[in-house]
């Protein structure tokens, strides 16, 4: 099952503090949707405002990617560069 | 007030053009000729974007009334190629991507015509020096610097 | 001079990618036919202008337009009202979302001026001088209010608050009051107590920076059409023109395909044209007037009234071992917002210790409101902050040590399969080798005198992948153009074209690229955040691949053979079947004459999303002599290492690495806002707003790392940002060990380096 890390304190609203999780989920897309059904409001944050690191790679649009039950994913805020 | 009516030599060529008193050469060239290729960057002769040469003398034109003009030659950078071929200087740069933006360019390139004109063998120091009114900020001058002076050996070497 | 250290297991000999073509656009740039922003015109065209507040807090009670109205000459004058009120909406257009009721504001002030320069009414002219006038006319009441501006200051419980609605967002509890802390971010790992009781040394340090700004040369300017059928047209200098255009259709409620967006050539930007401030207003007065209406900033308007960086205040603590190994990093960030909320405090947060592995840290950051400009993206945004404190406060440890300052980095380096601190495991870095290319180069070990003093630093940038298109068309003779949408801001039209040429077979001459508008090409996220040469790039090289595989298939059917028998080698198709060694290859040129029969027109378009950029890791070491008498700084050598994937253009790369590093090194010596009294800017203009000129500066010497990046069809790294991070701390450190004092706050002017001298 895809390990789930929320760094970023802007989440921990939404997760009551809580910052590792795993989640049963084959693509980006359901992952996120897995985490709105259990924390609602996180699906449309995460959407709007983060990157996703998959196994080390940054992903700002990551929805089709797939994820393999040994992935590690970090929910990382967007980076904007000059 | 009435406009003025300039007339003076630009680039080899006699020009004439009505201007407003108060009015920079900078101004007059870009809008009045349509030589855009001298910039204004600061508008007050700290950046040496809109650099020419007046009289053989190297000259803020955003620093210089469009009427002060009158009589007198003016060289910018459209001058600076000869028919279709680039001058050694403009050579260089492109050789040694002396330019990122690109908006620096014709200021620097007059400027360092100006150093070769007076100093055809300029150290690495002179050539700093003498280009210290002309900013760049994308190049940190090194190729700038190095397309200068490599210029100025092409030159000599064809007097020779 | 330059070094390129390759990894041994580099990819087959490339012809085009790697080496130093002449730039296309060259020949323009150099003769002056290039056009930039304020280059444009049109029959008919208004001068447009800006009136500005002079108060850097004040209520708006009343403008009073009538009289500029009136005067002869003056075609329209517009005011917040003639705007949409815009709710408060985070919306993704540059590179990073930006709250777009804010972007309104800060074009254009609704109720409240919040910085000295701030927008609270423009006019469009038949000339310069009326337009003067007619601001002149206008009368603005206001009602002045206390401004702050020091980060501090602003963040103290009894500061003038900007926002009454504002409350500090990422607290545990959510506040009882307002504030000008926007926001807080905090990243953690480990035990932070255990980890400083496990340490042998501590260090702790307080640095601060000033407000800079990008200082590029290039005013910002636009011509803007509003037709009457309410089609526009807009040139403008900026680095996304699709940017332009969302920004436009948000702030005045158009459509975007009612917007087209020219992209001019661009003097500069740094990232600090990646957001508009004139566009939206020359729209407005060209709806009004009927008329075009070109805006051209001057360079104090630049400087009062467009976004420079945060000034802001670094506090670091660090524990160590005494054999170097980091135990524990508490960091702490307080970052200048300028009038809107929305600093680059949280990517400084992510980088701060992002070279580091250390197993127990805390970083937190904070977002504060100020009454100055809205800040804007700086190269490598909020990273170059809080690497000089970090790099300042490792170069503390190293001392307090007695270790060399390199093996304190490499003692704590990350590496592959090291987790970031920001999160995420690293994979294909080059930082090490980067660290060993300063290790071992010259410069390191030359000998120093009097008064002179070394620095080395370290810096980290994520760079970024994001959406682009491209197209390749070719043409009936057999030459190519390759159409991106992003504007060259360092010469990345010359890579395009030669990725295009590698992948084709051409000779680069034969390959043009061209930057389109937004009408002529699919959407492409702007250039910045050391993008293009990626995914720009990423994209032209499939739009490249897919033309070759045309090309296979209409020589397969000119040959009436099956496509996997041909080949494309060196620019042409070649026939792989033994049995017909008639067939000769059939190159571009042959192919595209008889592209009418083979399926019609030969062209190719790719639209992507390009993820796993990597990033880039930069190892700077910095000589210089100071003047004990005046204070004066003289950089006598530089040298800055980076990895940068693979050059495609190394030119380019070298002079993106320069640039990077003077501008660092005139963040850390000369450049900052400086404010009077009433909050308005003392020093708006290139003469007190010190930049590095050439006589300031040695060559700086580069050492390009490749590592290549997989995920990029020829390795490619963005490498535009990193070198702005490492210089601040580089300089800093060299200046502290000439004078044997240690410096903690920028820019080290002659008087701030007189006075540590003074102070003993």
């Amino acid at each position: 099952m895809p390990h789930v890390v929320a760094a970023d304190s802007s989440l921990h609203p939404f997760t009551d503090g809580l910052s590792e999780f795993d989640v049963e989920a084959d693509t980006v897309r359901r992952l996120i949707a897995a985490l709105d059904r259990r924390f609602p409001g996180l699906g449309e944050h995460i959407d709007r405002r983060m990157a996703i690191a998959i196994d080390g790679e940054i992903h700002q649009d990551a929805g089709a990617v797939p994820l393999s039950p040994e992935s590690e994913v970090y929910l990382i805020p967007r980076i904007g560069g000059g | 007030m009435s406009k003025r009516h300039i007339s003076a030599v630009v680039n080899g060529d006699p020009v004439e053009f009505l201007t407003e008193p108060g009015r920079t050469l900078l101004d007059a060239l870009r809008d009045d000729l349509g030589l855009t290729g001298s910039k204004e960057g600061c508008g007050t002769g700290d950046c040496g974007a809109c650099s020419v040469i007046v009289d053989g003398r190297l000259v803020c034109s955003c620093l210089m009334l469009a009427e002060e003009a009158e009589g007198r030659r003016v060289e910018t950078i459209e001058g600076l190629a000869e028919g279709g071929a680039l001058h050694p200087l403009q050579q260089k740069f492109l050789e040694h991507a002396a330019l990122q933006c690109g908006f620096c360019t014709p200021g620097v390139l007059v400027a360092a015509k100006a150093l070769l004109d007076s100093n055809p063998d300029p150290t690495e120091s002179e050539t700093r020096y003498w280009l210290a009114g002309n900013l760049c900020r994308c190049t940190g001058y090194d190729k700038i610097i190095r397309a200068v002076m490599d210029a100025a050996a092409d030159l000599r070497q064809a007097r020779v | 001079m330059t070094d390129v250290l390759e990894r041994p297991d580099n990819q087959a000999a490339l012809k085009v990618v790697g080496t130093r073509p002449v730039r296309p656009d060259g020949a323009d740039k150099v003769t002056g036919r290039a056009t930039f922003g304020a280059d444009f015109s049109l029959p008919g065209m208004l001068v447009g202008k800006i009136k500005r507040s002079p108060h850097a807090h004040a209520r708006i009670v009343s403008i009073d337009t009538r009289k500029a109205r009136a005067l002869p000459g003056v075609k329209a004058v517009v005011t917040a009202a003639d705007f949409p009120d815009l709710a408060s909406e985070e919306y993704e257009a540059g590179e990073s979302a930006s709250n777009l009721r804010d972007l309104s504001l800060n074009c254009m002030a609704r109720g409240k001026a919040l910085y000295d320069g701030h927008a609270v009414a423009a006019v469009a002219a038949t000339s310069s001088a009326v337009a003067d006038e007619a601001l002149d006319l206008i009368v603005v009441t206001y009602d002045v209010l206390p401004h702050v501006i020091d980060v501090e200051a602003a963040m103290a419980p009894d500061a003038p608050l900007l926002d009454e609605t504002l409350f500090t967002e990422g607290l545990e509890t959510r506040p009882q009051a307002p504030s000008n802390i926007a926001k807080r971010n905090q990243l953690t790992r480990g035990d932070l107590d255990a980890g400083f009781a496990a340490a042998d040394v501590i260090v702790v340090g307080r640095y601060t920076t000033a407000a800079v700004h990008q200082g590029y040369i290039e005013p910002h300017a636009c011509l803007a059409v509003y037709a009457s059928d309410g089609q526009c047209q807009v040139w403008s200098s900026s680095q996304g023109q699709f940017m332009v255009r969302t920004y436009c259709a948000k702030v005045l409620g158009l459509e975007a395909s009612d917007i087209r967006v020219i992209p001019a050539e661009i003097g500069g930007g740094f990232g600090g044209k990646t957001t508009v401030y004139l566009e939206p207003l020359a729209l407005a007065l060209s709806r009004q007037s009927g008329a075009p209406v070109k805006m051209v900033m001057t360079r104090e308007e630049v400087f009062r009234a467009t976004g420079p960086t945060s000034g802001a205040v670094i506090e670091v603590k660090l524990g160590a071992k005494t054999d170097g190994t980091l135990t524990a990093a508490d960091v702490v960030l307080k970052y200048q917002a300028g009038a809107f909320a929305g600093s680059p405090v949280g990517a400084g947060s992510m980088t701060a210790l992002a070279c580091y592995d250390v197993p127990n840290f805390l970083i937190t950051g904070y977002d504060v409101i100020t009454n100055s400009p809205k800040v804007a993206a700086y190269r490598a945004p909020g990273a170059p902050i809080a690497a000089f404190g970090v790099e300042s406060a490792m170069d503390e440890l190293a001392a307090k040590l007695g270790v060399d300052p390199i093996a304190l980095r490499e003692k704590n380096a990350v590496r592959d399969g090291v987790k970031a601190a920001y999160g995420p495991t690293f994979r294909n870095i080059g930082y090490i080798e980067t660290l060993e290319a300063i290790r071992d180069h010259p410069h390191y070990q030359a000998p120093l005198g009097p008064h002179q003093g070394r620095g080395v630093a370290v810096g980290f940038w994520f760079n970024v992948g994001g959406e682009s298109t491209a197209a390749v068309h070719v043409g009936e003779d057999g030459t190519a153009v390759v159409v991106t949408g992003n504007p060259d801001i360092g010469g990345s039209r010359a890579s395009m074209a030669m990725m295009a040429a590698e992948v084709l077979g051409l000779p680069i001459e034969k390959v043009r690229p061209i930057v389109a508008d937004t009408a002529s090409i699919g959407f492409s996220m702007l250039t910045g955040g050391s993008r293009t040469t990626f995914a720009t790039g990423m994209a032209v090289t499939q739009a490249a691949q897919k033309i070759v595989a045309d090309l296979r298939r209409r020589a397969a059917s000119l040959w009436d053979v099956s496509e996997d028998q041909v080949a494309w080698l060196d620019g042409a198709a070649v026939c792989l079947d033994h049995t017909k060694p008639d067939l000769q290859p059939l190159n571009l040129a042959a192919l595209a004459a008889k592209a009418a029969t083979t399926g019609g027109p030969i062209t190719a378009q790719v639209s992507l999303n390009a993820q796993g950029a990597g990033p880039g890791f930069g190892v700077h070491v910095c000589d210089v002599e100071v003047d004990p008498e005046t204070g004066n700084v003289t950089v006598l050598r530089y040298t800055a290492a980076q990895d940068v994937g693979k050059a495609i253009h190394p030119a380019y790369v070298e002079g993106q690495i320069q640039g990077g590093a003077a501008q660092g090194i005139g963040w850390a010596l000369n450049e900052a806002y400086l404010f009077d009294r009433d909050g308005r800017m003392e020093n708006a203009g290139f003469l007190d707003y010190r930049v590095p000129v050439a006589s300031d500066l040695p060559m700086i010497d580069t050492i390009m790392i490749e590592v290549a990046n997989p995920r990029h069809p020829f390795g490619a790294k963005g490498v535009g940002e990193v070198p702005i991070v490492p210089p601040l701390a580089a300089v800093a450190n060299a200046v502290s060990h000439a004078i044997g004092i240690r410096m903690r706050s920028l820019p080290l002017s002659p008087p701030a380096i007189r006075a540590a001298i003074d102070a003993g």
